[in-house]
């Protein structure tokens, strides 16, 4: 069994130093921690795939919210940006009059506007508050057809005055700013870390608002359920453009490493190639450190007390449930923890491309691409979720230029009757990965359904 | 050389053998009955003939050819009907549908069979515009047996046909069961209420742990003492 | 202005921008989801790739509209795309025959559990995406996209009496400096919002295009046939026993290879009229058809799976509620309250960005209420 274990790292190896040779070394790299990024989100949706059983078709959704976090977390705070940039303005007060003068409007324009949001959440929390005291104040005291009129009431009445409020408030936050810094709230202005275990709350919050409502459904509705809320959650992100900039984007994320420019400069004083291996280097110890410790917290679980009882109710649900299990717990626990990991690989992601893009969340990228990880890596085992993240990522990343060379091989052999087809084909290589990817799922399932490293005690 | 000899029949599922050199015979126009204990693997001899169970030792002949390779599809369209315990019609079918869902294969005289189908069962001509969902479990389970009959089978396989069914119904039942018997047809049921299958039976088979334990005309079985006291009580 | 002019535009405005587009893409889900609840029914899964077999069918018309129209073959008034839509139905369904059989047939006969074949179903469906993108490119392309023509490749007179004079134009190219012919296929419009507020003064119009109608009649036809298929010949008959009861039957004689193969087959051609017809009115996009995935699986179960009259309910009623919830009142309001009485802002219960989340929501209050549908389906 572990020779199995060899074989498949030394491949890997192999695959990512021949890159290196033949392409790039801060190619491969960043093939390297890209893979080990998948393999944080792999490692979260194998442990609700393959402890128990959990069909969650909602990745992106975890994903994405784990990104926003960067956001929310780490960001200046965008008015703090503009006084910063009124400072800047006024030492030159006679150049700058009417940018200052604009700026100056803009700051009170915004202020304004940001306490009329936090008004906003108040009326809205309190309205919900306020219904949920009246549900429980007049349960068995009106009947239930005057409760549920006058709870909707409450929430119609306080979500009116909210949007209202909102709305104002909103447009203004969407008007103004200081340069990228602009059209939406920013953010804390914490170290990026933070905002990484953030985003793993705030997946984990989310996840548990969904295992609510949706995790007593057998497999295929939680795949249903799930894939509806991760689409949600995108146009969420995206048209709320003063919490996420929307399909703005947000650039410039910040980085847990020293950026390409600080290494260059004191006291590192690298070279341009060298500064640019160092910082991915860096960037891949952490993200690998990250990885060690889910993967150490993954291990505990499945040989604690709670995970043995998850590997019986796995094993044998029915059996586990007469022995007074409560399956259902264990079931949003292991939902929760997976989407903690899930959210945090998407945190890391955005941070490893510098930037928050809801626009270019697409589930076949975010969902089913670390499907295909778990699947192929193995279902149920952790090591083989890490692996299917690097492998995976590998052939995804290189399943373009090959499918470029090939074309070009065969658009050469068309060529004199149609240049054009050949350049169209060129065109069209990208979308290779995706037939790529569908081809090896297939072929996974069909013809090694245990992945590359099988799980020690087979899935019944 | 009768219309269904299956002889020492020995397998079950996953490599643990339920019946154990168990045989069953019956000749056109008879009916045997095979009664016993919970558990003695009477439904699984009856599976065992139609091929839904893999036989490891014994031969199934019909017609004294030998079909013990044939699927359960083959064995169907060679004239052998099957009425499952459970789940033995088309719920959102309607009545009629069933019935020509019975006649899938045949092209020809599937309304003629229809007419003494409904002849036999009147109460199924009367809903035949019903779904058979909303059938009782009496008239559920007369229409199970009149699709099987409507696959104008020489053999008919019937998986305890009066579980869950009214008593008064149950001797309804036998009744159109003895009917369908005069039209020729071998007839192999698998019963719990053993007393009143024996009395219709020409023969019965008494199966313990898998094995005939007493084999007999229906009326001797009755007078046996032994088996009275230990199979049908009293 | 009386009292009746206000309910009049008011009713107009409904009809317009409530009634019609819900009716419209309410066909479209329920075209979708007849043959995701065909397959659920037969197959026992819910298949991931129906959003991909869609955009399959309306890329093979797509295909065909441009080869035609780039010989200068025009069918107008009628859209070419519906011409074409038995080619797109046949080739849809012969496809799906053909992964059924590459694919999920392995998986029936190892007898897989459900949740392995609905993987299996988003490996086929990530393949479908590759190979329309692959094909077709990921951008949207138009049905009745402009086509160019160099002088004399096709008869300019003939086009322009077909087509009507504005659809045909003469341009030159500086940088070649040659003449070429454009030629864009006019749209079959019945009523011009503008035309008939002019003629009645009102200030809300009423507009009706053939594809409207046609997708309307064309759903109408298909759902009439399916049911008389189902309900009235033998293969139909058999298709709901098997979904009923696999097993009785195979004792019956029903052929489970014909029964599923017959089934891909509808579900495939199923597949390609609602993408045609999808695309005809919104234009061909690859990604749009994954999307709709979602309101199917919600039609499906909110009509109960399995069942045919169920999808079609659930569709409409999917559309409806989509469209009930995302509008925008505030015309309306204003029309029916007194003058004076104006609502400035929006009345809105929802931004359309959020429509997906109505059919989420559908599918939660379902399968939280009442996981067998209206209809009483199977639960998965």
């Amino acid at each position: 069994m572990y020779s199995r274990y060899w074989v498949v790292f030394s491949l890997l190896s192999l695959l990512i130093l021949t890159t290196g040779f033949v392409q790039s070394w801060s190619f491969a790299l960043g093939l390297v921690a890209m893979g080990l990024i998948s393999g944080v989100m792999a490692l979260g949706l194998n442990i609700q795939w393959g402890y128990a059983g959990q069909f969650n078709a909602g990745v992106m959704g975890f994903a994405a919210i784990g990104a926003t976090a960067c956001v929310l977390v780490s960001m200046p705070w965008v008015t703090d940006t503009m006084v910063q940039g009124l400072e800047q303005l006024s030492v030159d007060p006679a150049v700058n009059a009417e940018s200052i003068h604009k700026l100056e409007q803009d700051i009170v324009r915004r202020t304004n506007a940001e306490h009329m949001l936090w008004k906003a959440w108040l009326i809205g929390g309190f309205g919900a508050i306020l219904a949920w005291f009246a549900n429980r104040l007049l349960r068995n005291r009106v009947s239930v057809y005057v409760r549920t009129f006058l709870v909707f009431l409450i929430l119609i009445g306080s979500l009116a005055l909210f949007s209202a409020k909102l709305d104002t408030a909103v447009k203004v936050i969407e008007a103004t700013g200081i340069g990228d810094d602009s059209k939406y709230l920013g953010g804390l202005g914490l170290p990026i870390i933070i905002a990484w275990v953030f985003g793993g709350i705030l997946a984990a919050g989310t996840a548990w608002l969904i295992a609510r409502i949706a995790l007593g459904l057998r497999s295929d509705y939680l795949a249903i359920a799930t894939l509806g809320i991760s689409e949600i959650v995108i146009a969420i992100l995206k048209n709320e453009g003063w919490l996420t900039r929307g399909v703005l984007n947000v650039t410039g994320l910040p980085s847990p490493v020293p950026s390409v420019s600080v290494l260059q400069s004191e006291p590192y004083n690298l070279n341009v190639v060298h500064s640019l291996l160092a910082n991915k280097l860096a960037f891949i110890f952490v993200v690998a450190t990250f990885l060690a410790f889910f993967m150490w917290i993954a291990h505990r679980a499945l040989y604690s007390p709670w995970g043995r009882m998850m590997r019986a109710i796995r094993d044998n649900e029915e059996a586990a449930n007469a022995m007074g299990k409560d399956i259902t717990r264990r079931h949003r626990q292991v939902f929760i923890l997976g989407s903690f990991m899930i959210g945090c690989g998407g945190a890391m992601l955005a941070t490893h491309v510098l930037q928050f893009e809801p626009a270019g969340y697409h589930p076949l990228r975010y969902t089913f691409l670390i499907w295909v990880m778990v699947i192929a890596g193995g279902s149920g085992n952790n090591w083989g979720a890490v692996v299917g993240g690097l492998l995976i990522w590998f052939l995804w990343v290189q399943a373009e230029p090959a499918a470029a060379w090939f074309f070009a091989v065969v658009g050469a052999n068309f060529a004199s009757e149609s240049g054009m087809f050949a350049a169209l084909l060129s065109e069209r290589a990208p979308q290779m990965r995706t037939l790529v990817m569908g081809t090896l799922l297939l072929l996974v399932l069909r013809f090694a359904p245990r992945g590359l490293l099988p799980a020690v005690t087979p899935r019944k | 050389m009768k219309l269904l000899n299956a002889l020492g029949m020995s397998g079950g599922y996953g490599g643990v053998d339920i019946v154990m050199g168990c045989s069953i015979e019956v000749d056109r126009g008879e009916i045997s009955a095979i009664v016993g204990p919970n558990g003695a693997g009477k439904s699984t001899a009856m599976k065992a003939i139609l091929g839904l169970v893999k036989l490891r030792q014994g031969e199934v002949l019909l017609d004294g050819e030998n079909i013990t390779s044939l699927s359960p599809e083959l064995r169907v369209s060679r004239g052998i009907a099957f009425v499952p315990q459970t789940e033995n019609v088309f719920p959102s079918l309607t009545v009629e549908e069933n019935l020509e869902m019975g006649a899938y294969l045949r092209r020809t005289g599937v309304d003629e069979s229809k007419e003494q189908v409904y002849a036999l069962f009147p109460i199924l001509k009367d809903k035949r515009r019903q779904d058979a969902g909303e059938l009782s479990g009496g008239q559920r389970q007369q229409l199970a047996v009149a699709r099987a009959l409507m696959t104008e089978p020489t053999l008919l396989m019937l998986d305890e046909p009066t579980a869950g069914v009214a008593p008064i119904v149950v001797n309804e039942l036998f009744d159109q069961i003895l009917h369908i018997k005069e039209t020729g047809i071998g007839i192999i049921m698998v019963e719990q209420n053993a007393r009143q299958a024996l009395e219709i039976a020409d023969f019965g088979y008494v199966m313990v742990n898998g094995e005939n334990r007493y084999t007999d005309t229906g009326k001797s079985l009755l007078a046996d003492a032994e088996v009275r006291r230990t199979f049908i009580g009293g | 202005m009386f009292f009746g002019v206000d309910v009049l535009n008011a009713m107009l405005w409904l009809f317009n921008f409530l009634i019609l587009p819900a009716i419209t893409y309410g066909s479209t889900l329920a075209l979708g989801a007849l043959g995701v609840t065909l397959v659920f029914g037969v197959l026992r899964f819910a298949n991931f790739a129906h959003g991909d077999m869609m955009a399959f069918g309306a890329m093979v018309s797509l295909i065909g509209v441009e080869l035609l129209n780039g010989i200068g073959i025009f069918t107008y008034p009628v859209p070419l795309g519906l011409l074409l839509l038995p080619v797109a139905m046949v080739s849809t369904g012969l496809l799906a025959i053909m992964i059924d059989r590459t694919v999920f047939r392995y998986y029936r006969r190892i007898r897989s559990p459900p949740v392995v074949v609905v993987m299996a179903s988003i490996g086929v469906m990530f393949v479908l995406n590759g190979l329309t993108r692959l094909i077709k490119g990921p951008e949207l392309s138009l049905f009745n996209a402009r086509q160019t023509f160099s002088v004399g490749e096709v008869n300019t007179a003939a086009l322009a009496e077909q087509l009507g004079e504005q659809a045909v134009r003469i341009r030159t190219d500086f940088a070649t400096n040659t003449e070429l012919i454009e030629v864009s296929e006019p749209e079959v419009v019945f009523f011009y919002v503008s035309e008939f507020r002019k003629a009645t003064g009102l200030s809300e119009g009423f507009g009706l295009d053939l594809l409207q109608v046609v997708t309307v009649v064309l759903a109408l036809v298909i759902f009439l046939g399916l049911f008389l298929f189902l309900s009235r010949t033998r293969m139909g008959k058999a298709m709901r026993a098997y979904s009923d009861n696999e097993d009785l039957a195979r004792l019956s004689g029903i052929d489970p290879q014909r029964v599923v193969a017959i089934t891909w087959l509808i579900a495939g051609s199923l597949a390609a009229v609602a993408g045609t017809i999808y695309g005809l009115d919104k234009g061909y996009k690859p990604f749009t058809y994954f999307s709709m995935l979602l309101p199917i699986f919600a039609a499906t179960i909110v009509g109960g799976i399995g069942n045919p009259q169920g999808a079609i309910v659930g569709g409409y009623l999917v559309a409806f509620t989509e469209v009930i919830v995302t509008a925008n009142y505030k015309k309306v309001a204003n029309y029916i309250l007194p003058d004076g009485l104006d609502i400035a802002g929006n009345l809105q219960l929802l931004g359309t960005e959020y429509k997906f989340s109505v059919s989420f929501l559908i599918l939660v209050v379902v399968l939280l209420f009442r996981p067998t549908g209206i209809f009483k389906g199977r639960v998965l």
